[in-house]
């Protein structure tokens, strides 16, 4: 279902003379590989040190140089963060996208641009837009003489420009500047000579045309602006990962990079010059997860770092870390699909491939967080639940939550102790013994599906067992026989149910009233809050339901059905995977009648009007 | 599995029976059995520590053997031809475990080659075995990756392509001990398992081991009579436990004394050659000329070791296993983790 364009609605500015305070979304367009992430980024962070609720994404091109990229920070004093529809200010840098750019812009919004590069035509052509265009090149002339450098420098123009004409407080971007290049003084230096040469020719040449401007504000409290992918390798070093194996795929590199860096620092015996982290990168993904299986059947927490291609190649494995109950963690950074697809472009597009995982019957557990805060929480507590059930969880974050710049709450120091399972000591398995109890390792003993397990080198003469993929009995010997192997496949089922009520439950958000019920997961939560205040402002009160992992949590999603007339699932894929599971388990006569889907594929992440304009057609108010 | 009592024990403390395991469900004469035999006698004479032995394999015939020995150790048969990596993860996981991979020639030279090569160039400390008997059993008699050109299948077709030879890429990958045996000839097997498991890196076996069932037929070039027809051998071995005296006094020249890290030697002794096993170039070489020749050169071929094993190249083998770490070895302080998040503001 693809909702009509977007329409100005009253909160966009219709003329000039009204004013827009902190409410705005900034785009530059450049070309990938010229340096203009960094002033991005001093532009970004400015804004967010001045206390101001925003986001920022980075849309980029699968190439290393040369191609077209986007950089949109959004600021809101609403806190909205998702991506906005509909652009306020364009800073146009590209040549080979300008005319495109110009085309798109809404009337009325803002466009800046290098003069000295574009040509100022598609602008008057259009007519309708407020245009600031600046000789960028000229401006730097004096500062920089290296050609290369005066290309990543021109970019630092339009910070300036943008900090003067939005009313950007100096003294922050120049922080930002400082700690950017930190000891880097002949940087800091130049790049402070560019913003301020942006800053001078706005103030002489560019009278303000445009309504938007900046305030200091109090609403970041102690928050940080981080990626997805970032603040998950923090969660997993307080997790407790041990073991990585991985291969470099598009937008996953980053968390396993940034993991690395994490061990480098704080896994250090530098009294035996060894590091308490293992890291290969590895030769395929059909390696890496063979060597996280293999070393958590060892007894290590570990991992994986990979994105749709990677999962596939990696099922057969997964099948038998869920059928000889290996434990181990894939973080899957969700990116468009099948085969190559978009690689630099958001999708939710795996939540089936990870949850059904490999041939035969199999579930996996997997963890979707939809928040920095949750993607530390969930990293961390992800390998508790590969040890705790024996099998691989996958944690399934996203290219827009993984790789863009997002606020939230830092993480508090984690003081939990790992939860390390059903590990058979030798102590243990005495015990067993004194009790007059057999041990067998597929030996469901406690009737909650999960048995114990010896760590290879445990030296009782018990504990040793054989580990295969073929059939065996609750002894872990082979067999053929039709009934061991039903019910072997029965305790698994068992097994993997308990974790419905385990796993992270939903998260319910409820208003009085309302008829309307709205579920979704991952990383649209993030233009949720928007999408529901368009809803309620266009007279429809909805509730939300939020699922953060599958096995789903039955009982709750049924609830949620019987209390809402009509149940909209918003996703980031074309066929509603997230639906099929529910429908699944809905049980209730009537239930999967009232759902209603809404879906977004395209690529660039979900906005808060593709939700909105997707409930209000279903309920007929469009 | 043998029940005799007052079995004999090592100087570990283990019976015989603890290093063998469950009775083989290959062909009668099949020649894994005898390579299951060697590993048993062998890491039943060097008195390993059964518990920790780790087994693991991919998928084929020889996959199915680590369920044949060392029934106090732990197994893990994987997916085909992936057996490197879940060793890999296993020996990063616990230094402490003595990995042995058992591999066949469809697992190692044609599914699962890329991981076999990776294996290699990393010098992951472990004895890999590769049961060589040219074709694929389990699916009943395909020609695998590994029988020359020109050879018969069962059936009467011809192979048309190439074979690999696991021990000259073995060499050219990096590879640190190269050794090819026969499965008929214990004596030479038994040295080189014994020396596989004291060399610190890969130690890759590539012993041609006889399908009598599909590849035991006129035309073979993996059959019983065939191999032994061709068997050339590079060198007498001996292998002499840190606790062991050498047999003979070996005079200057006329044989190479390799010191093993874990006090071991490993005498090696030219049969009508001058081969040193230190000598890269000079074993590609006598691998090429004797495939000109149509022949088997069994023996020790190639060993560097001195080189780095992964977990040393890593500087991973802490105190503390990985297995074992916890909270205090994962977590930074709290001081930190907070300087850490302070960045992000």
């Amino acid at each position: 279902m693809n909702p009509p364009p977007e329409t100005l609605t009253a909160s966009q500015p219709s003329t000039p003379l009204q004013l827009t305070v902190n409410d705005l979304s900034i785009e530059a367009a450049t070309v990938n590989g010229t340096g203009s992430q960094s002033a991005n980024n001093i532009l970004a962070k400015s804004l967010f040190r001045m206390g101001i609720p925003m986001a920022a994404k980075n849309l980029f091109p699968s190439n290393i140089q040369g191609l077209p990229t986007w950089f949109t920070i959004r600021a809101s004093k609403h806190g909205y963060t998702a991506r906005k529809k509909e652009l306020d200010w364009l800073i146009g840098m590209n040549p080979t996208t300008w005319e495109k750019d110009v085309a798109n812009l809404r009337p009325g919004a803002v466009v800046m641009w290098n003069s000295n590069e574009l040509s100022d035509a598609p602008v008057k052509a259009r007519g309708d837009l407020i245009a600031y265009p600046i000789p960028m090149n000229d401006c730097i002339k004096g500062v920089a003489a290296d050609a290369k450098l005066k290309k990543m420098l021109v970019n630092m123009v339009y910070v300036g420009a943008v900090t003067h004409l939005l009313g950007i407080e100096e003294e922050v971007v120049l922080k930002v500047i400082a700690d950017q290049f930190k000891s880097k003084q002949k940087a800091v230096e130049i790049n402070v000579a560019c913003l301020r040469a942006g800053m001078e020719y706005a103030k002489a040449s560019l009278p303000k045309k445009d309504p938007y401007r900046v305030e200091r504000m109090d609403a970041n409290g102690n928050k940080i602006l981080i990626e997805g992918n970032t603040i998950a390798a923090l969660g997993c070093l307080m997790g407790g990962v041990t073991v990585m194996g991985w291969y470099p795929i598009t937008p996953s590199s980053s968390l396993a990079e940034a993991l690395i860096a994490l061990a480098k620092k704080h896994r250090v015996d530098a009294a035996n010059h060894t590091i308490r982290f293992a890291d290969v990168q590895c030769e395929d993904e059909l390696a890496s997860i063979g060597l996280v299986l293999g070393a958590g059947w060892a007894g290590a927490r570990s991992m994986t770092t990979t994105a749709g291609p990677g999962i596939s190649l990696m099922s057969e494995f997964v099948g038998l870390g869920y059928y000889a109950e290996l434990p181990g963690v894939i973080f899957d950074v969700q990116r468009v699909g099948p085969s190559t697809g978009l690689p630099t472009r958001t999708a939710q597009g795996d939540v089936l491939a990870a949850a059904f995982c490999s041939h035969g019957d199999t579930e996996h557990l997997v963890l979707h967080p939809c928040s920095p805060e949750e993607c530390y929480e969930f990293a961390r507590i992800s390998f508790d639940y590969a040890e705790r059930y024996q099998t691989p969880v996958f944690v399934l974050l996203d290219l827009d939550l993984g790789m863009n710049f997002w606020m939230c709450e830092p993480p508090s120091y984690t003081t939990e102790a790992f939860d390390r399972g059903k590990v058979l000591s030798p102590a243990k398995l005495d015990e067993l013994k004194a009790a007059g109890k057999k041990w067998g390792r597929y030996l469901d003993m406690d009737g909650d599906g999960i048995p114990w397990r010896p760590l290879p080198g445990n030296p009782h003469p018990d504990a040793a067992y054989f580990t295969r993929g073929s059939g065996h009995d609750e002894y872990a010997r082979y067999s053929e026989d039709p009934e061991v192997y039903r019910r072997n496949l029965d305790r698994l089922r068992k097994k993997i149910e308990g974790s419905r009520t385990t796993l992270p439950q939903p998260v319910l958000e409820t208003v009085p009233g309302a008829k309307v019920g709205i579920l979704a997961y991952g990383s649209t939560n993030n233009a949720m809050r928007e999408a529901r205040d368009q809803l309620a402002a266009a007279g429809v009160k909805s509730d939300y339901l939020r699922i953060r992992a599958t096995p789903l949590a039955t009982a709750a999603v049924e609830k949620f059905f019987k209390e809402h007339e009509r149940v909209y699932i918003v996703e980031q894929n074309r066929d509603g995977q997230m639906e099929l599971m529910i429908r699944q388990v809905l049980t209730t006569p009537g239930a999967v009648d009232k759902i209603r889907p809404v879906r977004h594929y395209t690529g660039f992440p979900i906005d808060a009007r593709t939700i909105s304009d997707g409930v209000l057609a279903g309920e007929g108010k469009r | 599995m043998s029940t005799v009592t007052n079995e004999k024990t090592n100087r570990g403390g283990f019976k015989l029976s603890d290093y063998q395991g469950l009775p083989s469900t290959l062909c009668k004469g099949c020649g894994h059995d005898n390579i299951t035999r060697n590993i048993v006698q062998a890491y039943y004479e060097l008195g390993l520590e059964p518990h920790n032995v780790v087994k693991t394999s991919g998928i084929g015939c020889s996959s199915k053997t680590p369920a044949y020995f060392v029934h106090r150790g732990y197994g893990l048969n994987s997916v085909h031809g992936r057996m490197p990596s879940v060793s890999v993860g296993a020996k990063l996981a616990n230094h402490h475990l003595q990995v042995i991979g058992v591999s066949g020639d469809g697992d190692t030279a044609s599914i699962g080659m890329g991981q076999f090569c990776h294996l290699v160039r990393r010098n992951v400390d472990m004895v890999y075995v590769v049961e060589n008997n040219g074709v694929y059993g389990l699916t009943k008699g395909q020609f695998s990756a590994t029988s020359e050109r020109g050879a018969k299948s069962k059936i009467g077709e011809v192979n048309e392509f190439t074979d690999i030879d696991l021990c000259a890429l073995t060499i050219t990958l990096g590879g640190t001990f190269v050794a090819r045996g026969f499965s008929n000839d214990a004596k030479q097997m038994l040295a080189l398992i014994k020396a596989s498991v004291a060399h610190r890196g890969t130690a890759m076996l590539d012993v041609i081991s006889p399908c009598v069932t599909f590849n035991n037929h006129e035309g073979s070039t993996k059959s019983i009579h065939y191999v032994m027809e061709h068997d050339i051998k590079l060198n007498e071995l001996g292998f002499v436990s840190p606790w062991e005296q050498p047999t003979a006094e070996i005079k200057p020249g006329e044989a190479v004394e390799i010191p093993l890290p874990d006090g071991s030697h490993l005498i090696v002794r030219g049969v009508n050659n001058n081969h040193d096993p230190h000598d890269k170039f000079a074993a590609l070489q006598l691998l090429e000329e004797s495939r000109k020749k149509g022949e088997i050169l069994t023996g020790l071929i190639y060993i560097a070791e001195k080189e780095r094993d992964l977990n040393t190249a890593m500087r991973v083998n802490n105190p503390k296993t990985m297995a074992q770490m916890d909270e205090a070895d994962c977590r930074p302080p709290k001081e930190a983790f907070e300087k850490y998040l302070n960045g992000f503001r």
